[in-house]
């Protein structure tokens, strides 16, 4: 998905969350001092840069931290089933626009009664954990989309990253040469393809509480000229932003829309040079609104409350300023104190613009909470039938709308 | 006749009559006990796992069963308003037909070519076996890892499909296969299709085997063609064969889920969405449990409707003493 790595949803959570039968899922309730999270560490390096902080924060405290990782995509049905037998862990970390699911239930603890302190950061990353107006998750770091080019290629062509649409449009029709697009971007129908949609849906006026408001036309148009210009390759109708990376790797396009979760693999390679640039907005002079993205932490309500609070105090340790910094430059996300990111952009001048695009960043569910996954739908079905020819932009947002209204 | 008891003093001579279970004769109500024992085991096996779920879904599918029923517990019925919701939905209508086309169009191609090879291959011939070892690889593949590497095949400007077609002059631009709404459910068909003739080949390949040679010999004394063979004895002594082939080809491609997530994710433009992709966005990523049964329920019904065939087929096969 959009914060980790792109990855394919498998038929195994369908196995194993129809069963809300607890076979093996029964632990036994964990030892006092042991808090237990459960999050989507399922890789190892990432697993024990997570055990790592934790454990700075937890021994002190004189605590220990036990990780159950599994992949992203199951968190929910995981979580739910843990729900379900009682053995939902101290803390859950959940994607951000997975939380209000979760805090609908009346399952979550709201932060401020067990004292989790979120002074100080951004109001992106605030309305990442927030559920009609009570804050139930905490993100130590965000992150958004930006455009990522190919120094030598638009070097090449006497070509600055473009600002504005137009400069996009023209642009990439330039940087088009035999094998290689101007621009690759996802506009698969699942997540990746909406976060990608976003920038340019909301930077035009688009409002996902109201699809058809006249104004995401012109972001749906932009994508249609785009790949009418031939800048852009057909394909990205089936394009997660992980194929996008490869893409833009492979040299096969000069500009993507892409996260900051791509610079390991970024860093790793010496075959194209790349930068990051904002993303460009309708006109010169307006603030681009990219999505907010990134996991939360919440606490589960527990009838044991001296676990809600050991829970709260490692929470207020892992976001620290410090160890906030430090999260963020392992994970290459933006710390969610202002005060941090300015840092982290001081520190990491090549991400800066990320720490830039935070800043004005939106959350999919302030608006419309539990309905997002309707919603998304809704959305990735108008790019979908716009970009293969099927609908034209208006058409195709009233269709989403009704989709989106339909069985409230 | 006494109780068993008494028949061990009475008759020691005969310890065979003491040692034997109650026959027909004896009590009844002891008898019918031991049965029910021998089939309690497999009874409650089958409550348990397919009774209880079964039951679960259908009732799942008038309940509002969301992310709070397993935090509280609480699911309250909302009688037809689920299934209203899904049987009006377009997206359900179109995934109904898309699974229909999908299932026919998959099996007539596995099973067509799976039966060619099977046929081809019960003619011994030098390297065979190792030819059809090779041919068993897309089975053993996980469906995940072939979906991947055939989004790199189909792919519309560097895919290697396009790149012979190109190279052989057969088109000018190659097809968008799975990014066009007009061929990607075509695509997909025929990934499915390579799937599964290797099933289809191995079961059939079988039961090719145990056709009697005197058959074949008897057709050719009576000086029948290679057709007429094959028409008239190898299909018809094959047919209960064919019919498993068929019935569990069915079945695993109704319910298709993760070849279609890898290659298309349902898109573009929801024109490769089955009823198993509908129920898993309905159920894992909508979370609104009660409108993703509605659909497994639709499922179930359908894959029922195709066992009592088969189980009525088998009884026409093997049901008369043969």
């Amino acid at each position: 998905m959009h914060f980790r790595r792109a990855r394919i949803p498998l038929a195994v959570t369908l196995s194993g969350a129809t069963a809300a039968l607890c076979l093996t899922g029964c632990a036994a309730t964990p030892d006092a001092d042991t808090v237990t999270v459960l999050n989507s560490a399922t890789d190892t390096a990432e697993h024990a840069a997570n055990q790592k902080f934790f454990d700075r924060c937890a021994g002190p405290l004189g605590l220990d931290v036990e990780q159950i990782s599994v992949p992203a995509d199951q968190i929910a049905s995981k979580a739910l089933r843990m729900a379900s037998s009682d053995s939902l862990t101290d803390i859950l970390e959940l994607d951000g626009s997975e939380l209000p699911q979760f805090a609908e239930t009346g399952g979550l603890r709201p932060l401020d009664d067990i004292g989790v302190d979120t002074s100080g950061f951004s109001p992106g990353a605030r309305s990442l954990g927030t559920h009609d107006g009570v804050r139930y998750g905490i993100a130590r770091s965000v992150n958004s989309l930006a455009l990522i080019y190919n120094k030598d290629l638009l070097a090449r062509a006497g070509l600055e990253p473009p600002t504005t649409w137009e400069e996009l449009r023209t642009t990439a029709r330039k940087l088009t040469t035999g094998d290689t697009y101007g621009l690759a971007f996802s506009a698969s129908p699942n997540a990746d393809g909406v976060y990608q949609f976003l920038p340019f849906f909301w930077s035009a006026g688009g409002d996902e509480a109201r699809l058809d408001n006249g104004r995401g036309e012109a972001a749906l148009q932009l994508w249609r000229d785009l790949l009418t210009d031939g800048s852009v390759s057909r394909s990205v109708v089936n394009w997660n932003q992980q194929d996008v990376n490869d893409r833009f790797i492979a040299g096969r396009a000069a500009m993507m829309i892409n996260g900051p979760w791509q610079v390991p693999v970024l860093s790793a390679q010496d075959k194209v040079d790349w930068a990051v640039a904002g993303i460009p907005v309708p006109e010169a002079g307006r603030d681009a609104v990219p999505p907010i993205g990134g996991t939360v932490m919440a606490v589960p309500k527990n009838e044991d409350t001296a676990r809600e609070r050991n829970a709260a105090k490692v929470l207020n340790c892992l976001n620290t300023e410090k160890n906030q910094l430090g999260w963020g430059e392992s994970v290459n996300n933006v710390p969610s104190r202002t005060a941090a990111a300015r840092t982290y952009a001081e520190q990491n001048p090549a991400l800066a613009p990320f720490a830039e695009l935070v800043g004005t960043a939106r959350s999919r569910t302030a608006r419309v909470g539990t309905r997002w996954p309707v919603v998304a739908d809704a959305l990735a079905g108008s790019f979908q039938s716009v970009l293969t020819g099927g609908a034209d932009p208006e058409q195709a947002l009233r269709r989403a709308q009704r989709q989106a209204s339909a069985g409230k | 006749m006494t109780t068993t008891g008494t028949a061990v003093s009475a008759d020691p001579a005969n310890p065979a009559a003491a040692a034997a279970p109650p026959g027909p004769t004896g009590r009844p109500g002891r008898g019918r006990l031991f049965q029910w024992l021998f089939i309690a085991p497999a009874l409650l096996y089958m409550a348990a796992f397919f009774g209880y779920p079964l039951v679960r879904n259908i009732v799942m599918s008038f309940q509002h069963f969301t992310p709070t029923t397993y935090f509280t517990g609480e699911a309250p019925f909302n009688g037809l308003d689920n299934w209203r919701a899904v049987l009006s939905d377009q997206l359900f209508t179109d995934a109904l037909w898309h699974t229909a086309v999908f299932t026919a169009g998959s099996l007539l191609g596995q099973f067509t070519i799976g039966l060619a090879l099977a046929v081809f291959f019960s003619r011994r011939f030098p390297l065979s076996g190792l030819v059809r070892a090779v041919l068993l690889l897309p089975w053993l593949v996980p469906m995940v890892v072939s979906a991947v590497v055939w989004r790199r095949i189909l792919d519309q400007e560097h895919g290697i499909l396009n790149t012979a077609l190109q190279a052989a002059g057969l088109v000018q631009d190659g097809p968008p296969w799975l990014s066009s709404p007009s061929t990607a459910l075509f695509a997909t068909i025929l990934v499915n299709i390579w799937i599964g003739i290797p099933f289809n080949m191995v079961i059939l390949y079988g039961g090719l085997q145990e056709i009697p040679r005197e058959l074949y010999e008897a057709a050719s004394l009576d000086g029948a063609s290679a057709w007429r063979t094959f028409r008239s004895v190898t299909l018809p002594v094959l047919r209960p064969v064919i019919t498993v082939v068929l019935v569990l080809g069915f079945m695993s491609t109704v319910k298709i889920l993760d070849l279609i997530l890898a290659l298309t994710s349902g898109g573009p433009a929801d024109s490769t969405h089955t009823l198993g992709t509908v129920t898993y966005q309905l159920s894992f990523l909508q979370l609104d449990f009660g409108r993703g049964a509605v659909v497994g329920n639709v499922l179930i019904l359908i894959s029922a409707v195709f066992a009592v065939l088969y189980l009525r087929a088998n009884r026409a096969d093997f049901g008369q003493g043969k």
